[in-house]
């Protein structure tokens, strides 16, 4: 892995350049009190000094309402278009942490885990990640719980990490982070003196990764804590929309029968349609059993199924929950549970 | 379908509708591009997305042997809004068809041993391919049971299906109505499923158990089975659940970490005993 | 804050109810809702300015109808949100101890709903300055501009219904958006989609809506929704001259029919 110096005036030059040769840059972006990832135009749009975004960047790779095809049809038959995959983009996404760069590699499993889904392939490969390491963090972070860390190289192309000085130690991981680097390599200098290390948040491990397999498995049964945490629920779809993995879907058909859309738009397990069968039959008819659905498939059967977890410790759903639903203390509370 | 888009359907021509019982029908469907279909093949137990293009996607077995080919069958009953839709076409529409998935009856695995299929109401149809696979191959069997029941003479399905199967001299056909489903000239029998099956008794020596009904059918056969010696390796049954990919990745349909579009529908009753109680 | 306590214990030790819903702690300064079962758990209860969020939405949710009947911690808007309910039917006479907190940190335990009547009559609504300013801005742009706005923070949208799910108005088993069969209200997130959902909200919510702000506050996006629906109480209200929340009697301006209404539109 090559580790070179951008620095802080080199940095909005290279992000032009990447401009100039045609990708379009998804940075975060200040909106009133909050950030958030959004096209940006120039460089100096790119908001500094926060901790975390209210959404994850997912939305690059997989947005919440995608064309599946469109259709035409009359006497004759049914006519399909296929969605034009050279319209996508190339994209560098600027400014995700090491948690969402991570978070990638879950979006990765679940449409690459049997079948292949181009919708998302197609996507991804056009997509050049520009990490950022974590200089602060707050009591919702813990992706130190899940093995991840917030100078975590796993993910990016390219990770920054900002140094004292305000330049960047550039640790160039991939090579497509090479090829990204290629485009104006005359804007990296030499690896920078100063250790990674001294600029990266203390973020609190609560628990190891490995206690989750020995105690979520069994902690199915424990309706008394599922009841517990989700009482308070109401049942809405914020925790999982803004979630960097959450990449269950709906898949809707629009327009009337002779011309339309099938589109495919997110959903969560959180909605208490998700798993109506159209005989009025509901496997997950409560709200404690739709929220045990979460956890579970998130810190239990992922990991057993695909190999990856499905949480990287962003807290984004703890801080959007409207109910206070804090996920953090959730999953403790089953691993201290007796 | 396309190999660049994992949910783009196959085009279907309606070739043939059959009404099996009120608010129930067959469709016969062949491939608007005769190349997609000599390339499609399927096992019996898998099934497919149907969709009305304009209204939505379904999921319903694919009903018809694999061992015949140029055409796929399904059956439905009217219920929400695509299946609705469905109804309302004709022979000669096209509608979309996505497959095939899930898992398979091991029917290879059943060679030289007696089947027996247990059905109830609608849950004919996820059987109807494998029944018909076994009889187009029947040689590879020892003896055949089919017990089929529904609530009253006019819900029973495949009416046609069911008096070729009680003419054939290598097949024991039982059907059976519940206690005020039958008209005055039935001849079958009257009972609820499980009762007619711990009735007629049969050998669980070297036979393989087929059963798919509602919920609550299946709840009382079970045990029945169990009592005649059936090992719960031998005994097959489908699941259903609400879906929309179809393949895993949407993520309505597991139950606990298992996929019933994947890891199903098909299941041995070893397998349902093992999941948690959310289907 | 103690008496709070007290009476919550009190109210729970003699059974009169099985539940407290209030305020706790909760992550970071947050308050949070709690529903308190055991006595000894009552002082886990708080109050301060934090808690805004408007608890009445739990009454409606099986899982703690379930617990037996409840006593709950409300602020002005939420007996406000109770009484409409008690109107539509959702709440029956006695069927919750209202333990109200005005902003003055008094607190009245309301057992009836005429009680709740008099309580909201003497503390009548109160609209946050900053929203009331917004609304004054929106009204001063012109139709286009308008348009525009509501395009731009809607477009931001995606659909998580955080606003209906903590709104205790929206009780409807089967949501509008919900019902397919014909699928009314596109679920997709697109623009048409969220434009389309959010008018139907606010038709839906219109003299219903009590302006707790609940809406906007559960917001992940921090979408100022709360307007749409302060604008369309402002109007049920010039109209005709209707308030939610205010009476235990349903008069609901968009389904009843007086001979003296103005009808202007028609004539």
């Amino acid at each position: 892995m090559e580790k070179k110096t951008l620095t802080k005036e080199n940095l909005p030059e290279f992000l032009k350049k990447l401009q100039k040769d045609g990708n379009r840059i998804i940075a975060p972006k200040r909106t009133r009190e909050k950030v958030d990832f959004s096209v940006i135009g120039s460089p100096d749009e790119i908001a500094g000094d926060y901790i975390q975004t209210v959404q994850s960047a997912k939305f690059a790779f997989f947005p919440k309402v995608e064309e599946i095809l469109s259709f035409t049809a009359d006497k004759s038959g049914v006519k399909m278009n296929d969605k034009d995959t050279e319209k996508i983009p190339h994209t560098i996404v600027f400014g995700l942490r090491p948690c969402d760069a991570a978070a990638v590699a879950s979006l990765d499993a679940v449409f690459n885990w049997d079948y292949k889904d181009d919708l998302f392939n197609s996507r991804r490969e056009k997509i050049g990640i520009i990490g950022l390491s974590c200089a602060k963090s707050d009591d919702d972070c813990f992706c130190t719980s899940l093995g991840f860390g917030p100078g975590d190289t796993r993910g990016s192309d390219i990770l920054l990490t900002k140094l004292t000085s305000g330049d960047y130690l550039a640790e160039i991981i991939t090579d497509r982070g090479k090829e990204m680097m290629n485009i104006a390599p005359e804007l990296f200098t030499a690896e920078p003196m100063e250790a990674k290390e001294k600029n990266l948040a203390e973020v609190k491990k609560h628990f190891k990764p490995e206690d989750l397999a020995k105690r979520f498995p069994a902690a199915f049964d424990r309706e008394d804590l599922w009841l517990e945490q989700s009482l308070r629920c109401i049942g809405c779809g914020a925790c999982a929309f803004v979630c960097p993995v959450c990449a269950c879907f709906d898949i809707q058909d629009e327009g009337t029968t002779q011309n339309g859309k099938r589109l495919r738009c997110w959903d969560a397990c959180g909605f208490s349609l998700f798993t109506l069968h159209t005989s009025g039959h509901n496997p997950r008819e409560a709200q404690n059993h739709r929220w045990r659905q979460r956890l579970m498939h998130k810190f239990a059967y992922m990991q057993d199924r695909l190999g990856v977890l499905g949480c990287v410790g962003c807290g984004r759903c703890s801080r959007a929950c409207p109910a206070d639903i804090n996920i953090l203390e959730n999953v403790k509370m089953i691993l201290e549970a007796k | 379908m396309s190999a660049s888009n994992l949910y783009k359907p196959y085009l279907m021509k309606i070739e043939k509708i059959t009404d099996e019982a009120p608010g129930v029908k067959t469709f016969r469907l062949a491939f608007t591009d005769e190349n997609e279909g000599k390339q499609f093949a399927f096992k019996a137990g898998q099934f497919g997305e149907y969709s009305v293009f304009g209204e939505g996607e379904c999921t319903f077995c694919i009903a018809s042997s694999p061992t015949r080919a140029g055409y796929i069958e399904c059956t439905f009953r009217q219920a929400g809004r695509v299946t609705n839709a469905l109804a309302n076409l004709d022979v000669g529409d096209t509608i979309g068809f996505r497959g095939p998935y899930g898992n398979i009856f091991p029917i290879g695995e059943w060679k030289g041993k007696n089947l027996l299929f247990i059905a109830g109401g609608i849950a004919l149809p996820p059987m109807r391919c494998v029944i018909w696979n076994a009889l187009d191959t029947r040689k590879n069997f020892k003896d055949v049971t089919i017990l089929y029941g529904a609530r009253t003479v006019a819900d029973l399905v495949y009416k046609h299906e069911l008096e070729e199967w009680a003419k054939m001299p290598d097949v024991k056909l039982i059907t059976t109505v519940d206690p005020g489903g039958e008209t005055p000239d039935w001849k079958g029998e009257i009972g609820f499923v499980p009762a007619v099956l711990e009735k007629i008794a049969p050998s669980s020596k070297n036979t393989v158990a087929i059963v798919c009904g509602p919920p609550i059918m299946i709840k009382y056969t079970f045990p029945v089975l169990e009592k005649l010696g059936f090992g719960a390796n031998d005994i097959y049954t489908t699941l259903e659940n609400r879906m929309k990919c179809g393949v895993g990745k949407c993520g309505r349909c597991n139950v606990g970490k298992y996929f019933v579009c994947k890891d199903g529908p098909v299941f041995t009753f070893t397998q349902i005993k093992e999941l948690p109680p959310e289907y | 804050m103690k008496e709070l306590r007290e009476k919550a214990r009190d109210l729970l030790k003699n059974k009169d109810v099985q539940v407290v819903i209030g305020y706790g702690d909760g992550t970071g300064g947050k308050p949070r809702a709690i529903f308190i079962r055991d006595p000894k758990n009552a002082d886990r209860l708080i109050f301060n300015v934090k808690c805004e969020q408007n608890l009445a939405v739990y009454l409606m949710k099986h899982e703690v109808k379930k617990l037996g009947r409840p006593a709950i911690i409300a602020t002005i808007p939420v007996v406000r949100s109770i009484i409409q309910l008690a109107a539509e039917n959702q709440i029956a006479e006695g069927g919750v101890v209202i333990l109200a907190v005005t902003p003055d940190g008094k607190l009245s335990e309301i057992k009836t709903l005429k009680d709740a009547e008099t309580f909201v009559a003497s503390n009548p609504p109160y609209t946050r300055p900053e929203d009331i300013e917004k609304l004054e801005q929106i009204e001063k742009m012109t139709v286009e501009e308008r348009w525009t706005y509501w395009l731009d923070e809607l477009s931001r949208c995606f659909k998580c219904y955080a606003c209906r799910s903590g709104c205790p108005m929206c009780y409807c088993e089967r949501c509008t958006i919900e019902c397919n069969q014909p699928q009314w209200v596109s679920p997709a997130s697109h623009h048409l989609g969220n434009v389309e959902w959010h008018i139907i909200r606010a038709m839906h919510i219109a003299g219903r809506c009590v302006n707790c702000g609940e809406c906007a506050r559960a917001c992940p996006l921090d979408i100022p929704i709360n307007l749409l629906t302060l604008k369309v109480s402002e109007d049920i209200r010039k109209n005709f001259g209707l308030t939610a929340g205010m009476s235990a009697t349903l008069e609901y301006a968009l389904s009843t029919f007086k001979t003296d209404d103005k009808e202007e539109f028609i004539r």
